[in-house]
């Protein structure tokens, strides 16, 4: 059994990117006057001289990001999720994703496990705004481990990339040992023909849990671990239709835009199956602990279970 | 600068102007007035100032040029095309489907083009960019960015000046072609932008009032900025908008409109007697 690492994403990221850094003097890393919390301050103490605070300008920060990128750097350009991808949509659209230049953007503090800073920094639409932009990557790493190799991927592929962070310490659940991550490719956590939860970033926890306890009671469930949104693994999900018939998809996002939608998608011509989605409906988040706003909006185990067997008329 | 000098130059700014008359008249649209503001300042910059290659548009040392305001396209392409980047033809084909030459800058499909650009105030932050790098990896080349004095109206255009200033970016030139107008009307009617010299000051920029018709005044100008050490330098250029076509000059209405065949007719001729002057 792996070590279990109890780590927020923000700082697994913050850490990968200063081990890439040893070998790579191409990366460089911008943030936003908030970088104690996207947690590249580990890479601005390590490295210092490739690490820029552009002040709390994120729209001049991805500009100068595709400017350092059309000069052959892989810059890395962090804010909260909210900031980077909102407030900075569109300097990501035209400076960055239309050229189509080699810029990684993170986005810290995204979903309602902000918690107590409230509905202005929970961001639960980022994933839906970086999808609909073409050349853009969409990751959504789940635990410490996961983000550790996304991170590598991340910088390794050649183009622009959205990497979603959590503020929240989390559990890890891989092991780094027998781990495996490939760009756009889903992962099969749980074999189960009853019924398929795919699940994204930290909530792939909380089913793994469910799925784990139901198994006991002789469910079956199929879980899978969609860690790049875009481009999404079609052929693991259209599997997972036509073998269990039925799909639960579960996110600390907006059901509209994100992982629920990008499912559908995929189901919709080739193998459209019901598809019970599990998600923030709609709505703002307000303020309150993270784990009690997540076990409040519906993203933990115990309803994750309760949804798994309402689907299954249990 | 001696005379022969600025005949040259004078007879490829009239160039650049005719290949904007083209390109915006096949194209039946496109941005004529800032083209024909900005045609000088390009014409020096690709002629006399930078140090580009056309046979290697991505040589690595090159100065980098990035047309902020970039819907002024037409003038630069022309430019691009005389200094040897790709045919003058292209003009012709300017907006059309499957065009080398796109509405706005696209680094991607045009040689020589070295940032796409086209959404206001986001190349001054890729022209901040290309001159971090530079500082980092200790090259020499400069770039420039060309905004329009409208376009000043962006919020982040103010982040990238104090981004620049902040990190001494004295590898950057930020010019303002200040030709005085705007698509809803003069630039002090809409917004008030001026003044915009004190504006650049207050952020840490050397400041630099010319005429931006002028080549004296442009080559003193870049010359000065090379001399300023620890800060970038903004050059407010003072133009007229529609400048070489008489019926265009200091017209709000010949912002993004093409000439009709008529209106084509006479800007040609005038543009092509003024180049039979030059070339005598």
């Amino acid at each position: 059994m792996a070590q279990i690492i109890t780590k927020a994403t923000r700082e697994s990221f913050g850490e990968a990117l200063c081990e890439l850094a040893k070998n790579d003097d191409r990366i460089v890393v911008l943030d936003a006057d908030l970088s104690a919390a996207t947690k590249t301050s580990i890479f601005a103490k390590e490295y210092p001289d490739r690490f820029f605070d552009c002040g709390i300008s994120e729209a001049n920060m991805i500009g100068v990001a595709a400017g350092l990128a059309a000069c052959n750097k892989i810059p890395v350009a962090a804010s909260f999720a909210m900031f980077a991808t909102g407030r900075a949509f569109e300097q990501i659209r035209n400076s960055v994703a239309y050229p189509n230049l080699n810029v990684k953007i993170a986005g810290s503090h995204a979903g309602i496990s902000t918690g107590e800073d409230g509905a202005t920094h929970q961001c639960l639409e980022d994933i839906g705004i970086m999808r609909t932009i073409p050349n853009m990557v969409v990751l959504n790493p789940a635990d410490h481990y996961e983000m550790i190799e996304a991170t590598k991927a991340a910088i390794a592929y050649e183009g622009p990339v959205y990497i979603r962070l959590g503020r929240l310490a989390i559990d890890s659940f891989n092991d780094p040992e027998t781990y495996s991550f490939e760009l756009g490719k889903g992962i099969t956590m749980h074999e189960g023909n009853d019924i398929t939860v795919i699940a994204t970033g930290l909530p792939v926890n909380e089913a793994r849990k469910a799925v784990l306890n139901l198994e006991k009671e002789g469910i079956n469930v199929r879980l899978i671990d969609i860690h790049t949104i875009k481009p999404i693994d079609k052929d693991i999900i259209i599997k997972a239709a036509k073998e269990t018939g039925k799909i639960i998809t579960i996110e600390e996002h907006n059901v509209i835009g994100g992982l629920a939608d990008a499912v559908c998608e995929v189901t919709s011509r080739e193998c459209p199956v019901p598809i019970r989605r599990i998600g923030v409906y709609d709505r703002f988040g307000y303020s309150g602990p993270a784990k009690e706003l997540l076990n409040i909006f519906g993203l933990t185990q115990p309803n994750i279970e309760k949804v798994i067997k309402e689907e299954l008329g249990k | 600068m001696n005379p022969t000098q600025k005949r040259e130059l004078e007879i490829l700014a009239t160039k650049a102007r005719i290949g904007t008359i083209i390109g915006t008249f096949n194209a039946k649209s496109g941005h004529p007035g800032g083209s024909l503001s900005a045609a000088d300042i390009f014409t020096y910059l690709y002629f006399c100032e930078m140090n580009v290659d056309a046979a290697n548009p991505q040589w690595e040392d090159r100065d980098r040029f990035v047309l902020s305001k970039g819907h002024c396209c037409p003038s630069l392409y022309s430019i691009l095309a005389l200094k040897g980047f790709f045919d003058f033809d292209e003009l012709e084909k300017l907006r059309h489907v499957g065009a080398m030459l796109q509405g706005h800058p696209d680094m991607k499909s045009t040689p020589g083009v070295d940032m796409s650009t086209g959404s206001l105030g986001q190349g001054v932050s890729a022209a901040c960019g290309m001159a971090l790098s530079a500082k980092i990896n200790n090259q020499d080349y400069r770039v420039y960015t060309v905004l329009g004095d409208g376009e000043c109206e962006e919020g982040q255009v103010w982040e990238a000046a104090m981004f620049a200033s902040h990190n001494n970016l004295d590898n950057l030139v930020v010019i303002v072609d200040a030709n005085g107008l705007q698509i809803d009307g003069t630039t002090e009617e809409v917004a008030g932008i001026e003044p915009l010299d004190k504006k650049f000051e207050a952020f840490g920029f050397e400041t630099i009032k010319i005429d931006g018709h002028n080549f004296d005044d442009i080559e003193s100008a870049l010359n000065k900025a090379k001399e300023i050490k620890g800060k970038p330098t903004a050059i407010i250029a003072k133009t007229i908008k529609g400048k070489g076509v008489s019926y265009m000059e200091n017209q709000v209405g010949w912002h993004g409109k093409a000439p009709n065949a008529e209106e084509y007719e006479i800007a040609l001729n005038e543009l092509k007697a003024k180049l039979a002057d030059l070339e005598g």
